[in-house]
């Protein structure tokens, strides 16, 4: 055998797996958002019909489609940056000269990331209940009334928000820590001679230093928390009164509950160019900012 | 600031944190192993008042957790199995084979990587019952068979396998598989390990596609049936810490002995890329 064959004959299952299971089906994906594929088609293929952009359209006049679209988006745009924050002062704490017993710690802080989402959504919607939960005993050693962490509208979607931190801050952490240890001592030394504080160090030494680690964290888990769907269909359901209904809670319901797999795909599609949008978006600032 | 007190706050801060993160653990294990409805009362109890495995014994016996716990490790096991072979030999090519087409083709997946999985899951699904494979082992396996990040890890750290090693092997005679079974293979072992972790865990935690493609009770994995489970026992907190410590237990064993082979391979795929 000659190597240039070899080389297709050892690529070709992994590539016939993804094209055939991923590539055919994202075109697929499109073609079928482009149909009215229900559950009539479901049962039989000639109930199916060629709608053109119709799904589209009626996407964007369905309020549960803006609802679900504006509680993704305050799950991004809160939870990405608080994930990126609490990430990085993890990486910073365990940087320090200071700390002790850090691989205790690095093996604690990334447990939860280890974790089924599942498993651990179960867990939170306990420790957030509102008569029995830990949460809200701790917090009425502190004087505070009972929240109704999970019933409540206004709190539920911080609450889910808390748990994705806390479930995904050790992942960014470990990214970062390699980038820490990455940046030369020298820098340091040299700002310390100037008589630059902690604080200006950080942020005229590390930051910069850091910018191409904390652009591809940033990318990461912004595409990460576009796709929230566990958590809302284990602690919550999308409720109270769909406020945690996300885009792809809405996927799900609408492809795999009601059978409106055309639909779905036209939400899927939806989400993906929402995506796209908004990683090329912080690529684009971080170019302008001068970050490679 | 004086150095004694940065040192308290540091240490306290990295303290603190890792009660953070571990106290949701922590207080699962505790409730799993109370009496039931001992942990719907107000102060909750932080330990069980006698310590029992009742919860377990009725997680396996009544409700079938064996069941679901066997169907997770079987299709988390062939999932690593076929993804790890698979990708290893495509990571190969494209490190250590020239074909035509091969910068083509590797541009083209690592540009498909920003394509989330759930687009294809529609389509996937009416293909997978066309092929009568909703329902099945293999349903839930096919997506997993194969993937763009696995061969990217491999083909990373297949590059630096010296071609002098293979060209002499080729020399003597040997042919391409022999030469991947017993020279290219023994020179991955660490990123095989990686790998493996990876998609074990991958596949272990996995929910919307068998949440998707296994509605038979039968076969549902772990993470699947717990989210059902509940939904149906919302009350039985003790019940559903066990059934959280039964889901979450063998990943978390198998990251704490491999850490260092997660890790690392996490930096691979990261930072280097």
């Amino acid at each position: 055998m000659k190597a240039s064959t070899a080389g297709w004959v050892f690529a070709a299952p992994a590539l016939t797996v993804i094209g055939v299971f991923f590539g055919l089906p994202v075109l697929a994906a499109f073609a079928l958002s482009l149909t009215d594929f229900d559950i009539y088609a479901l049962a039989n293929p000639d109930n199916l019909r060629f709608v053109g952009f119709d799904n589209y359209l009626n996407l964007l006049q369905n309020p549960l489609f803006w609802r679900a679209l504006g509680n993704t988006l305050y799950f991004v745009a809160v939870g990405v940056p608080l994930s990126v924050t609490v990430s990085l002062g993890a990486a910073l704490l365990l940087h320090s000269k200071l700390g002790t017993f850090k691989p205790f710690f690095r093996t604690a802080y990334f447990a939860p990331v280890v974790t089924t989402v599942v498993a651990v959504a179960v867990i939170w919607r306990y420790l957030f209940h509102t008569r029995y939960g830990l949460v809200n005993w701790a917090l009425s050693g502190l004087g505070i009334d009972p929240i109704d962490w999970l019933g409540d509208p206004t709190w539920a979607m911080p609450t889910i928000i808390l748990f994705a931190v806390w479930k995904n801050f050790g992942y960014n952490m470990i990214i970062f820590l390699a980038g820490l240890q990455a940046i030369p001592e020298d820098l340091y030394e040299a700002a310390r001679i100037d008589g630059a504080s902690p604080w200006r160090q950080f942020r005229h030494v590390t930051l910069p230093m850091l910018g191409p680690v904390l652009l591809m964290v940033g990318i990461l888990t912004l595409a990460g928390y576009f796709q929230l769907f566990a958590e809302p269909y284990v602690i919550t359901q999308g409720g109270p009164l769909q406020s945690t209904v996300s885009v792809l809670y809405l996927m799900y319901e609408e492809g795999f509950k009601w059978w409106n797999l055309g639909n779905a795909s036209a939400v899927a599609f939806l989400l993906f160019a929402l995506m796209t949008a908004a990683t090329s978006g912080l690529l684009w600032y971080a170019r302008r900012k001068g970050v490679e | 600031m004086e150095p004694r007190l940065a040192r308290a706050i540091v240490n306290g801060l990295l303290l603190g944190l890792a009660g953070l993160s571990l106290a949701p653990l922590l207080w699962m294990l505790s409730v799993s192993l109370m009496q039931p409805g001992e942990a719907a009362s107000f102060p909750p109890p932080l330990l069980p008042s006698a310590p029992t495995l009742h919860n377990y014994h009725e997680l396996f016996a009544r409700v079938g957790m064996g069941r679901y716990l066997f169907n997770s490790f079987m299709i988390a096991a062939l999932t690593t199995l076929i993804a790890l072979l698979l990708n290893t030999m495509a990571g190969y090519a494209f490190a250590k084979l020239r074909f035509a087409g091969r910068e083509r083709v590797f541009r083209g997946l690592l540009a498909a990587l920003v394509i989330p999985a759930q687009v294809t899951m529609m389509p996937l699904f009416l293909m997978l019952k066309q092929l009568g494979l909703i329902n099945t082992y293999a349903g839930a396996i096919v997506p997993g068979m194969a993937g763009i990040f696995g061969i990217f890890l491999v083909r990373q750290y297949a590059r630096s396998i010296p071609d002098e090693l293979l060209e002499a092997a080729r020399i003597d005679g040997a042919g391409e598989f022999r030469i991947f079974f017993q020279i290219v293979l023994p020179a991955l072992k660490p990123i095989l390990v990686t790998l493996a972790i990876f998609s074990f865990l991958g596949a272990w935690n996995d929910f919307m596609w068998p949440l998707i493609v296994l509605s038979d009770s039968g076969l549902q994995t772990l993470p699947v049936a717990l989210a059902s489970l509940s939904r149906e026992h919302v009350q039985d907190n003790e019940l559903m810490m066990a059934g959280s410590v039964v889901t979450v237990l063998p990943v978390l064993l198998l990251f704490l002995v491999l850490q260092r082979y997660y890790l690392q391979g996490l930096l691979m795929g990261s930072v280097k890329g």
